[in-house]
């Protein structure tokens, strides 16, 4: 093993690429488990990087191989192959020294059930030499209502704010936060969203996983979208929603009941002039994606409107982080 | 919002080794103690037990001249109380705590897997040396007056109980399910408190069972403190069983052990 060996740049993303050594940076990552006697390859070539400052989330469907890949990199789990460098040492030999600089939130909280929120606090601030006091992070997270009820009794949200109380004591640096909505209320969501942007701005390296676009889209400097274990697409959700040269939109059209038949009597999208638009029909709604201009767009609103009929539903959207997801995920069909 | 700001880059951040294996201790102590079902085991069912052998003629056969039913009873209790505490109460404790994620929790904090395994272990000790006062002041209380070499000598082997059953408890623990360990740990807490050779000797028993219990750890354990504070001696054979099974549990748990 070679000590202090640098962090490879040149796969790390290109909106900052050489401004600094990213804190997470994962290369080729893969693991297999051995699961009721069947191989599973949860992780397959996945490779990343985070930086401080930033919010980073991994993006997928349940079973894409967020979890795995995020116990990975807290040395939770060995690679079966790859490297994983966190704050520039090997997570699964991981000292002390490096656990007390990263927090770790898990996907079910990983809370014992018979403990008080206020003792667990408390306790797991005694590992910590200089821990942020347990009281600062029971305002600011709202625990004071329920400090002192056993976390068997708190709701989904309640412990999740617990769970991200515990990992934030030692003023970490790096910050994973498996599922940090799962089960949040309206109310708990507003806090952990407020609180994970501010500590952003405060320089922490957040890594987040999600398999909502909402959460992505609203937290995440950069996305990766995660896929049967390795990445799909990545980039800024501004990006990965219009790269620069494709502007593509979305484009549906729901006819009324009587004129049903046009759908597939008079459908204009199957002219020569479409020809690198997709489309799909679905009941009487006709869906198009593609880099539609505004002459096609004026084609297919006049059929919409023809005899002066009048469409039940008619929009242009630019496309969602969900269409990209989509596009990425769905396509396979494994 | 300089509260957020991540700690200075090169200070030291975690506690030292000491102070977080005494935390954990601390903290596995106190959730031991204070759930009540465990409180059963390891404090009400133990004195039961003492003031059951000590008001009823049961162990009368068992004891040798000039020796009183405390006398007997007594060695068997501490064993009960290290079974108690080392392999039910922790043990019950560990499946949960697999099962809830808190163990893989704990493992990325600075405390770590060995820290977190250290607390454990000392939450043991901490748990039997309250139980050993318990004990003995109540033995001592309805008239208990042992040799104080005995007393002396029979901490290094009430040590060599605890480690082999922590053995046996982790081992099940870090294996099964978190219901199945907490049945099974419950009822062969029972089946050797009433017939494992702890409060009763083996002798009690037919021929070849007998031989079969004496190399269970209960029997030896209760064997080895009879000796002890009985006949002041040293009892090699019971104390080579409970090596065997310390040695072979552990063995297993390392190999076997599962964190999540």
């Amino acid at each position: 093993m070679v000590l202090n060996h640098p962090a490879p740049t040149q796969s790390a993303p290109d909106f900052d690429a050489g401004s600094q050594v990213p804190a997470l940076h994962i290369t080729d990552l893969s693991k297999k488990f051995e699961r009721r006697g069947r191989q599973v390859h949860a992780v397959r070539g996945l490779s990343m990087a985070a930086h401080r400052g930033q919010v980073t989330a991994l993006l997928g469907a349940n079973g894409a191989g967020k979890t795995t890949t995020l116990q990975c990199a807290q040395g939770l789990l060995r690679p079966s192959s790859g490297t994983v460098r966190l704050l520039d040492e090997n997570p699964w030999q991981a000292s002390p020294e490096l656990r007390a600089r990263v927090g770790v939130m898990l996907q079910d909280g990983g809370l014992p059930q018979a403990v008080r929120p206020m003792e667990l606090l408390r306790h797991v601030s005694r590992l910590y030499k200089e821990p942020r006091p347990v009281n600062e992070l029971v305002d600011l997270l709202g625990i004071e209502p329920f400090a002192t009820t056993s976390i068997r009794r708190l709701s989904g949200g309640q412990r999740q704010r617990v769970g991200l109380a515990a990992a934030l004591i030692g003023r970490p640096d790096v910050l994973f936060l498996d599922e940090p909505s799962a089960g949040l209320d309206p109310q708990s969501r507003q806090i952990v969203f407020d609180l994970i942007t501010q500590l952003r701005d405060a320089g922490t390296c957040i890594i987040l996983t999600t398999h909502l676009m909402d959460d992505a889209a609203r937290l995440a400097d950069y996305v990766y979208i995660v896929h049967h274990g390795s990445v799909a697409a990545q980039g800024t959700v501004a990006d990965l929603v219009s790269a620069e040269q494709h502007a593509p939109v979305v484009m549906t059209v729901t006819l009324p009941e009587a004129r049903a038949r046009d759908l597939r009597e008079r459908p204009p999208w199957q002219a020569e002039s479409f020809r690198d638009i997709e489309w799909t029909v679905k009941d009487r709604t006709v869906t198009l994606t593609g880099e539609l201009t505004a002459p096609q767009i004026r084609d297919i609103t006049e059929w919409a409107t023809l005899d002066d009929s009048v469409p039940e539903a008619l929009s242009v959207q630019p496309r969602s982080l969900e269409d990209v997801f989509l596009e990425v995920s769905g396509s396979d069909p494994r | 919002m300089s509260t957020l700001a991540p700690a200075a880059q090169q200070s030291t951040r975690a506690a030292s080794l000491p102070t977080r294996v005494a935390a954990q201790a601390r903290y596995e102590t106190v959730t031991m103690v204070r759930n009540g079902e465990q409180f059963l085991l390891l404090i009400i069912l133990p004195i039961l037990a003492l003031i059951g052998l000590t008001v009823t003629d049961l162990l009368d056969s068992f004891r040798p001249d000039g020796a009183t039913r405390l006398d007997v009873a007594v060695p068997g209790v501490l064993v009960l109380c290290v079974i108690s505490s080392a392999f039910s109460g922790q043990g019950i404790q560990t499946g949960f705590d697999r099962r809830y994620g808190v163990l893989r929790y704990l493992s990325t904090t600075p405390l770590g897997r060995g820290g977190l395994i250290a607390g454990k272990l000392l939450a043991i000790i901490v748990v039997l040396a309250l139980q050993y006062i318990l004990i003995g002041g109540t033995a001592a209380l309805m008239g208990w007056r042992p040799d104080p070499l005995a007393v002396l000598g029979s901490i290094p082997f009430l040590l060599l109980v605890a480690v082999a059953f922590t053995g046996v408890g982790m081992l099940i623990a870090g294996t099964l399910r978190a219901e199945a360990t907490l049945a099974i740990l419950n009822l062969v807490w029972v089946a050797l408190a009433a017939g494992g050779g702890v409060l009763f000797p083996t002798s009690a028993l037919p021929g070849w069972i007998s031989w079969l219990v004496d190399l269970l750890p209960s029997a030896a354990a209760g064997e080895l403190l009879r000796s002890c504070f009985l006949a002041g001696q040293f009892a090699l054979l019971p104390a080579l069983v409970l090596a065997v099974w310390a040695v072979l549990s552990w063995a297993a748990t390392v190999k076997w052990f599962k964190w999540v």
